[in-house]
């Protein structure tokens, strides 16, 4: 008898890693809505809090009105959180069970931490979004959701939290149920599963619980053991950033020449045609090089070394991808912009773009608008402040090979960073345009 | 193994060698902090399978409080030979005889504190701009919130409210000078998935990892190896026991724990049903609930 369900099977080709039994998620919702103790709870139950952690735990004087444990302590880590009680950062927590690993990004909910949930989200599969059951669907729910809809993120959860407090009640879940499902229509976003929990009192976390005998779903842990995740994996689109050149030039190596680099989608073979880009230089695969050997091909998720037919100057910042099928190649480019430095936007300045390998200069050219992201509405603005989002047209010093953000995530995204700080100012989401 | 962790483990191990390889891209003069620990044996291995067959673009550092298991010792300089990379020991002894710092009395004494500076200075005599280090985001609360490039001024002091944020797979390495990078390529793997690592990929370890007949004293509720360095008295009761370590650091602040497991298979299965965590068994985290947080502020790693 198969115990555990194959369900990537079907749809990942042998070989590809990329989010293969791992499920990576993170958690959205109002200050107090139960993030932190939902996961605490999901930790708590499927019994990955190892004793000495548990005792710390008990000894912490922050307790329940009922005296039992407060499981938030579990997430809300740095001492500037403790003591205002808020979380205030991202932390990753991670936990196993017998179908798959999980990455959690704990993030908190409050409209000043809009950019800590953006990184949350660029690095999840999947978004928990919690509400409470005695407020509804909130001004924060529709923000959270948009910012899952602007990150692409595929698979929503929509927990319906203090189910405890509504004694239970089906109507409430379903009046939310439908208040939301008008939003994800709005944002399109398409797979959505509603569960109604209580975090703490643990129903439906990692147990089903008997005091909701109406709700005929799976229990969250359950969900998130079983739902399939197939983002990109099929994609046709090879492409792999050089990070480093290997050349040992010793003299029985004299002629070695391999790009070290990750493949971000699709996968290279063996005497395939690959275009080398920014310059636009064609050649061949030769060699494959992954694990101190040789192999016919390579996939997504890969860390590998690649050798050409051709001796062609290639270096950092240069992407190799399959001649089939080339990204777009451009200066002036679209993209959706989360603001996340405390200095605003200034479009008189130089910027760095680092995408992939690849960093150099850029401008803004154009602000299209922001949008406020409680409303949806977009506003005309001239300037970003810390967590806007928006809309704008960049220029860089050199040309970008990519992909549009919705079809390669990994290829569509990049960071902005102010060169008089160093510091990562924004993130962008490349975005079509008539221009390429 | 199963199928599972096999393909868990090919994602983390291909994650860690994108970020080995960016600090390789970034970086002037990167480094790779060495303790002797599992962690940094598994950063080697990852290391030879991101830069082979050419040298790695960083030396190898240890900083040796001189209160070593000589196993470690033992086991480091046959790594160096084998692998035929450059090695910079940082000797916290210099420390003590420069003045820098000033060794600790009484019972409880410990380098641990100390090798903080003896590793600052280290990183400044050599200008490194990137430090890769072990850690992993599992082993403890503060370190569950640490970037995968975490920013450290000259006095490398980490502070969480200026850590950037990390998008997708970009890590941004640029620092002003006199600043580094600290960098930890295996923040996303558990104790577990290390020790897996080290199975499947048949990893040589020093010996103290595995169940051995050693003489232990009880101090504080934990094991501790007799050794010198302990400033042992008669209350020390010095007993045989069956152990094996879970990190290497440190004698002086290294627990053992009673075990049986001489096999990697035992270790595992041990790990899997065990009931403490490998960071429970370092004294040094037990001081306070913030412990942790306050050293990596002060530049311990
Ligand atoms: N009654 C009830 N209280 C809950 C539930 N989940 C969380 N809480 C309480 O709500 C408060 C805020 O929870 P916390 O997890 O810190 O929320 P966060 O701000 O979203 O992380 C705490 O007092 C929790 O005990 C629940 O399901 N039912
Ligand atoms: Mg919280």
């Amino acid at each position: 008898m198969i115990k555990y369900p194959r369900l990537l099977w079907k749809t990942v080709r042998r070989g590809d890693i990329f989010n293969m039994d791992l499920l990576k998620f993170f958690t959205a919702g109002s200050v107090d809505d139960g993030k932190s103790t939902l996961i605490g709870r999901l930790l708590y139950d499927s019994e990955s809090i190892l004793a000495d952690q548990l005792e710390a735990l008990q000894q912490s004087n922050r307790k329940n009105d009922d005296g039992t444990i407060d499981l938030a302590i579990l997430t809300d880590g740095l001492k500037a959180e403790r003591e205002q009680g808020i979380t205030i950062d991202v932390a990753y927590k991670y936990f196993q069970t017998d179908r798959r690993k999980f990455i959690i990004a704990d993030t908190p909910g409050h409209i000043q931490y809009t950019r800590n949930m953006v990184t949350g989200a660029s690095n999840s599969d999947l978004a928990i979004i919690l509400v409470d059951a005695r407020n509804g669907v909130v001004e924060q729910t529709i923000r959270h959701s948009f910012l899952v809809s602007l990150l692409e993120l595929k698979h929503v959860v929509v927990c319906i939290n203090k189910m405890d407090m509504v004694a239970y009640s089906e109507d409430v879940f379903n009046s939310i149920r439908e208040a939301y499902a008008a939003i994800a229509e709005k944002l399109n976003l398409k797979e959505v599963t509603y569960i109604p929990v209580s975090a703490l009192k643990g129903d439906n976390i990692v147990n089903k619980s008997d005091k909701m005998s109406w709700y005929d779903g799976k229990s969250l842990l359950d969900h998130l053991e079983t739902i399939e995740v197939n983002e990109a994996v099929l994609s046709h689109q090879a492409r792999m950033p050089v990070q480093w050149v290997i050349r040992p030039q010793t003299d029985e190596l004299h002629d070695y020449r391999g790009y070290a680099g990750r493949i971000l989608s699709g996968s290279f073979h063996v005497n395939d045609k690959i275009t080398v880009l920014p310059s636009g230089i064609r050649s061949e695969i030769s060699k494959i090089e992954t694990n101190f050997t040789e192999q016919g091909e390579a996939e997504s998720g890969m860390s590998v070394t690649l050798h050409l037919k051709d001796n062609i100057d290639i270096g950092r910042g240069d992407i190799l991808v399959n001649t089939s099928h080339e990204p777009l190649v451009a200066q002036e480019i679209e993209a959706d912009l989360c603001w996340m430095d405390t200095r605003p936007l200034d479009s008189s300045i130089m910027y760095l773009i680092q995408h992939n390998s690849k960093v150099t200069k850029c401008k803004i050219r154009e602000i299209l608008h922001k949008v406020n992201i409680n409303t949806l509405e977009k506003i005309e603005t001239d300037t970003f402040q810390l967590n806007d989002i928006g809309r704008i047209v960049l220029k860089t010093a050199e040309p970008l090979a990519f992909d549009l953000y919705q079809e390669n995530k990994l290829n569509g995204g990049a960071i902005l960073i102010d060169p008089r700080t160093n510091l990562t100012v924004g993130a962008l989401m490349f975005r079509a345009n008539a221009g390429y | 193994m199963n199928k599972q962790d096999t393909t868990y483990l090919d994602q983390l191990e291909a994650e860690a060698i994108y970020i080995l390889r960016e600090v390789a891209g970034q970086f002037e003069k990167p480094a790779l902090l060495f303790s002797g620990g599992k962690d940094s044996i598994t950063l080697v291995r990852l290391a030879e399978k991101a830069f082979r067959p050419g040298k790695f673009p960083f030396p190898l550092v240890h900083i040796d409080t001189g209160h070593n298991f000589p196993e470690t010792i033992t086991y480091r300089d046959n790594m160096i030979s084998r692998i035929g990379e450059k090695l910079i020991v940082g000797y916290v002894q210099d420390s003590i005889d420069q003045g820098k710092v000033i060794e600790q009395t009484g019972k409880n004494a410990s380098r641990n504190a100390l090798q903080t500076v003896t590793l600052l200075d280290t990183i400044a005599e050599n200008k490194f701009d990137a430090c890769i280090g072990g850690a992993r985001r599992d082993e403890e609360k503060a370190r569950a919130k640490e970037r995968i490039f975490s920013v450290r001024d000259e006095f490398g002091q980490w502070d969480p409210k200026r850590q950037r944020p990390e998008l997708w797979n970009i890590y941004n390495g640029r620092i002003h000078k006199g600043e580094n990078v600290r960098v930890f390529p295996i923040s996303n793997w558990t104790e577990l998935d290390v020790w897996n690592y080290i199975r499947r990929e048949k990893i040589e370890l020093p010996s103290i990892y595995f169940a051995h007949e050693r003489e232990v004293i009880t101090r504080n509720g934990q094991l501790m190896a007799a050794a010198e360095f302990l400033n042992m008295d008669h209350e020390d009761h010095i007993e045989l026991k069956n152990v094996r370590f879970r990190t290497v650091g440190d004698m002086t602040c290294t627990a053992a724990v009673e075990s049986h497991a001489d096999q990697i298979d035992d270790i595992i299965e041990e790990i899997k049903f065990s009931k403490i965590s490998e960071r429970g068994a370092r004294m040094d985290d037990k001081v306070s609930e913030a412990a942790m947080e306050d050293r990596k502020k002060g530049g311990y790693f």
